[in-house]
């Protein structure tokens, strides 16, 4: 545990001296200022912070962790001949990774709530909205872990994380739509909450939009979800699926980082 | 010292190391030779348990290794290749290697007084050239004090006089009783340094013995000369 801790805070070390992630906290910074000076309806602005972290958590997250497990490769060779666990190792960098990004969002975008808007931070759905980049953080960053992990082919890893990001993010309630259309004489609302738990960035979406009555609007699957759910019950599974998005990539790369030959 | 039995180690269809079996004594200097790509580096993986062998065993002190770690407390491992985090400066990673190997209470630091490292020591790593990385690189395994160095390609990128004070830190350490393996594809370069000579070749052992016994079975002048009489098969 001790040894755990310390590779975590070397690594936070090394990431916070990073130029990549003082930009991603000045974005943050800029997004809330300029989303606060435009509107003075608080839920507008949390669900335009959510959309564009909804977009952006996944992709910094899963890229920097992509490229972050690659370029560290001597490093992580040099501490594994050291006497240290590689299950220590796996834990320690994927902590060290997600802990300064996700601190990264929350100081971007609490900065300038607490300026300008302050009676904001007392919203349930701005908790929410928190907790649904805690989960995008740790779920993009565990799966592209789990990319760079599997292959030792840079450029395949990239490609497979934008894909990854791609699908998730964008292809994944176009595909959806399609099969609406093409099966529209079946009942498919169970299904389509079936397949909105397979994806995280809906089950994030889903998660915020319940506690701001807005589901219609922010696609399909939420529609579905808050008309089978009543809202507890919807955020209790949405919170579990986010769990186990994060958990099960996380203990599969764990395992391969084990018997990975460097 | 070290015992390797029946060592096999495939990378998808390529066979890198095909029954390698060697001891190595406790206090021994090991030169472990081969051109590139003959598996050297993937032998001393294994030792490290960095490669996770296909078959056979590998006993360090008695001891199999088969996914422990505590082992590499008696191992000073000097990589090929230096990298390190990049923002970090040259002390911190070394207090960093020092706190994660807390169980070793007296350190060496005679190669950092001699390389002047201490000169480099605020500066981050992603500003040092690839020879003082290497420097940085060596330091960290002579740090601890350990029973066994493994140095792969030590002199590579080192200037003459950078890798002579490296060679009489080696000799040093050898008299002190260490274990020490070290690889080259420059024969030459590091033949003064050794006492048993391991030749690879395409993943198996070639030769290993004594210098003197591989120079004179192969009546030929020097090292580098009768390696290549061996891999030539004259």
């Amino acid at each position: 545990m001790k040894i755990l801790f310390k590779i975590i805070l070397y690594q936070i070390h090394d990431i916070s001296r990073s130029r990549w992630i003082l930009f991603y906290t000045v974005f943050y910074l800029i997004l809330t200022y300029g989303l606060i000076q435009f509107s003075n309806d608080q839920s507008k602005i949390i669900l335009s912070l959510l959309n564009v972290a909804l977009m952006i958590i996944p992709l910094v997250s899963i890229i920097f962790g992509t490229v972050y497990l690659y370029n560290n490769k001597d490093y992580i060779i040099l501490i594994l001949s050291q006497p240290i666990k590689r299950n220590i190792l796996y834990l320690g960098l994927y902590l060290g990774l997600v802990i300064p990004l996700v601190l990264s969002f929350f100081i971007g975008t609490l900065i300038p709530l607490v300026f300008l808007s302050r009676d904001i931070l007392f919203q349930i759905p701005l908790l929410f909205l928190f907790i649904t980049g805690l989960f995008q953080t740790s779920i993009f960053v565990s799966v592209s872990f789990l990319i760079a992990t599997w292959n030792d082919n840079k450029i395949l890893g990239l490609g497979l994380s934008i894909f990854a990001w791609l699908l998730f993010s964008v292809l994944y309630d176009g595909l959806l739509l399609l099969m609406i259309n093409v099966f529209q004489n079946y009942p498919l609302e169970k299904a389509l909450i079936g397949f909105s738990i397979l994806n995280p960035v809906d089950l994030a979406r889903i998660l915020v939009t319940l506690k701001l009555d807005v589901a219609a609007l922010m696609g399909y699957t939420g529609a579905v979800f808050q008309k089978f759910f009543n809202t507890n019950l919807g955020t209790g599974i949405s919170i579990f699926s986010l769990t186990a998005w994060t958990i099960i990539p996380l203990i599969i790369g764990k395992a391969k980082f084990s018997r990975k030959d460097f | 010292m070290i015992k390797i039995e029946n060592l096999r180690k495939r990378f998808g269809w390529l066979d890198a190391l095909i029954n390698v079996s060697m001891e190595i004594e406790s206090g021994s200097i090991t030169y472990l030779v081969g051109p590139n790509a003959s598996g050297k580096t993937t032998l001393i993986k294994s030792i490290l348990g960095l490669v996770k062998p296909t078959n056979g065993a590998i006993f360090l002190d008695g001891e199999r290794l088969n996914g422990n770690f505590t082992y590499r407390e008696k191992i000073g491992y000097m990589p090929q290749i230096a990298s390190f985090p990049e923002n970090l400066t040259v002390e911190e990673i070394v207090n960093m290697i020092k706190n994660l190997r807390e169980n070793t209470k007296t350190y060496d630091y005679e190669l950092i007084d001699k390389f002047n490292l201490q000169k480099e020591f605020k500066k981050r790593l992603k500003n040092l050239s690839g020879g003082t990385r290497q420097k940085v690189n060596a330091c960290i395994a002579f740090l601890f004090n350990p029973q066994l160095l493994i140095l792969d390609e030590p002199t590579a990128g080192l200037d003459p006089v950078s890798s002579s004070l490296l060679k009489d830190k080696i000799i040093k350490e050898h008299n002190n009783g260490k274990t020490i393996i070290f690889t080259s594809h420059i024969l030459s370069e590091l033949e003064e340094l050794a006492e048993q000579v391991v030749f690879l070749l395409e993943g198996q052992i070639r030769f290993n013995g004594t210098i003197n016994k591989l120079i004179n079975s192969t009546e030929k002048q020097n090292l580098e000369r009768a390696i290549a009489s061996i891999m030539t098969g004259n």
